[in-house]
């Protein structure tokens, strides 16, 4: 008991390292990169969205996969020194309460992700979720903590 | 001497009073003509208004915050502007916090006109400079679904605006400055895909309301309508869509980056263009593909000298 107990505190211990060697500069490269994936495995979604494209499960479990394996990673890529620099986050993520509710909305983007994985089956059930889970989990995120780029 | 100061004085009075009495005529709210009055007032069609409803974005700003119905129109939601804070009006059914008691004419006036039934000036904050251009047909379609909406009681603050804008009358200046001349009535909305999305753009769309850089009075300059502005919140800039801004866009990349929120790129739009793409989620597919072509096509006036 005493060396499990010993042996979590190690692995926390080596994690807040982990987390704390993380400088800012690097949890931005890594959190648009995780972003850059999101939209990489997006893009063949949108015309199966609009019924431009035949419906193809193996894509979207592909793209959901990696929204989960996002959402998992990115509570721990905004440090307060990843504020300023090649970034379009907002500075609001860093006010207020704002951190803890953008912590709750990556563990909703996970588990709605880990969700529409088993409900997902068919060309219906991908357009009567799909829509829903991109306007919370992407458009409604950005709306409030990414500026508008140009 | 002293009578011809006096006399000087009496003169200087008199230009002040009529100057004062010139700038309140030409600041006086005027409502719509008693002929758009009439033909708005002729029953309109619900469903079809509905579509108007979300081609106009009108629950972007006037629904209930914190909640996500959009047809809850309480009013309420904080906009900031450089001008001060705007809250926008309940315009659920309710009729005493709403509008569930006005007239459709009551309805033109405000949307097309910028006046409030009781004959006041409405900030430009609720866009009639776009509105104004509407068909008579859709301002009349819109407002009969507006009375199926639920009612919601209870009012929005009032606006916190700074001085000297917090001056009602002085919107009338502002609309001799800016209210676009308008050839009216436009019965039903213009066909053919090139006039349907000019009509969708300028008129319900009202997209260069914040895709327009703005001059120190909060006017569009309209020579770079279109080209792209900051946004009112000071949060980031709402990017050229014109032709050029446009390039490397297809219209079909336009329209479904209006429905999906989705750009070419894999990114999601966000800001205050994620309220805009809930509503045109809801927007027929061939107005979509009419706001795209139009956009595609046009080129800002000073573009093309």
């Amino acid at each position: 008991m005493a060396r499990m107990t010993i042996a979590a505190l190690a692995i926390a211990a080596s994690a807040g390292i982990a987390l704390a060697a993380v400088t800012g500069a690097e949890a931005i490269k890594e959190r648009r990169a995780l972003m850059k994936t999101d939209g990489e495995v997006s893009k063949p979604i949108v015309p199966m969205l609009k019924g431009k494209a035949p419906f193809d499960l193996a894509i979207v479990q592909k793209a959901l996969k990696a929204y989960e394996n996002a959402a998992s990673k990115e509570p721990a890529l905004f440090p307060p020194d990843s504020k300023t620099g090649d970034t379009n986050a907002l500075p609001a993520i860093w006010e207020d309460n704002n951190m803890a509710d953008l912590d709750a909305r990556f563990k909703k983007m996970g588990d709605d992700a880990a969700a529409a994985l088993v409900s997902v089956k068919d060309e219906a059930s991908f357009k009567a979720i799909m829509p829903g889970f991109y306007d919370n989990n992407c458009g409604g995120c950005h709306e409030k903590y990414k500026a508008k780029q140009q | 001497m002293s009578a011809r100061i006096a006399w000087a004085l009496g003169l200087a009075a008199v230009l002040v009073a009529a100057g004062a009495a010139a700038a309140w005529f030409a600041t006086a709210p005027r409502r719509i003509s008693a002929e758009v009055a009439a033909a708005v007032s002729e029953p309109g069609d619900p469903e079809a208004g509905k579509t108007v409803f979300f081609l106009a974005g009108c629950e972007s700003c006037h629904m209930s915050p914190d909640q996500r119905d959009p047809l809850r129109l309480g009013g309420g939601m904080e906009l900031k502007t450089p001008f001060g804070s705007f809250y926008p009006p309940n315009i659920s059914s309710d009729p005493k916090d709403g509008i569930g008691s006005w007239s459709a004419a009551d309805f033109a006036d405000a949307v097309m006109a910028g006046v409030s039934p009781r004959g006041r000036h409405l900030y430009p904050a609720l866009p009639y400079t776009s509105y104004g251009r509407m068909s008579i047909k859709d301002v009349r379609d819109l407002f009969a679904f507006l009375r199926t909406t639920p009612p919601v009681s209870g009012r929005a603050p009032p606006n916190a605006l700074v001085f000297p804008f917090s001056i009602r009358r002085a919107v009338g200046f502002w609309k001799l400055l800016y209210m676009p001349r308008i050839d009216h009535p436009l019965a039903v909305d213009p066909t053919g895909e090139e006039a349907l999305g000019r009509y969708l753009v300028e008129g319900p769309g009202h997209c260069a309301e914040c895709h327009s850089p703005r001059d120190l009075l909060g006017g569009i300059i309209e020579s770079r309508r279109l080209t792209g502005g900051p946004l009112p919140d000071g949060k980031g800039k709402a990017p050229d869509i014109t032709a050029r801004g446009l390039r490397d866009w297809s219209e079909s990349d336009i329209s479904d980056a209006l429905s999906t929120g989705f750009t070419p790129s894999g990114d999601v739009l966000g800001s205050a263009m994620a309220a805009v793409v809930r509503s045109l989620s809801h927007a027929p597919e061939q107005d979509l593909a009419a706001i795209a072509h139009y956009l595609k096509t046009y080129n800002a006036v000073s573009a093309q000298q």
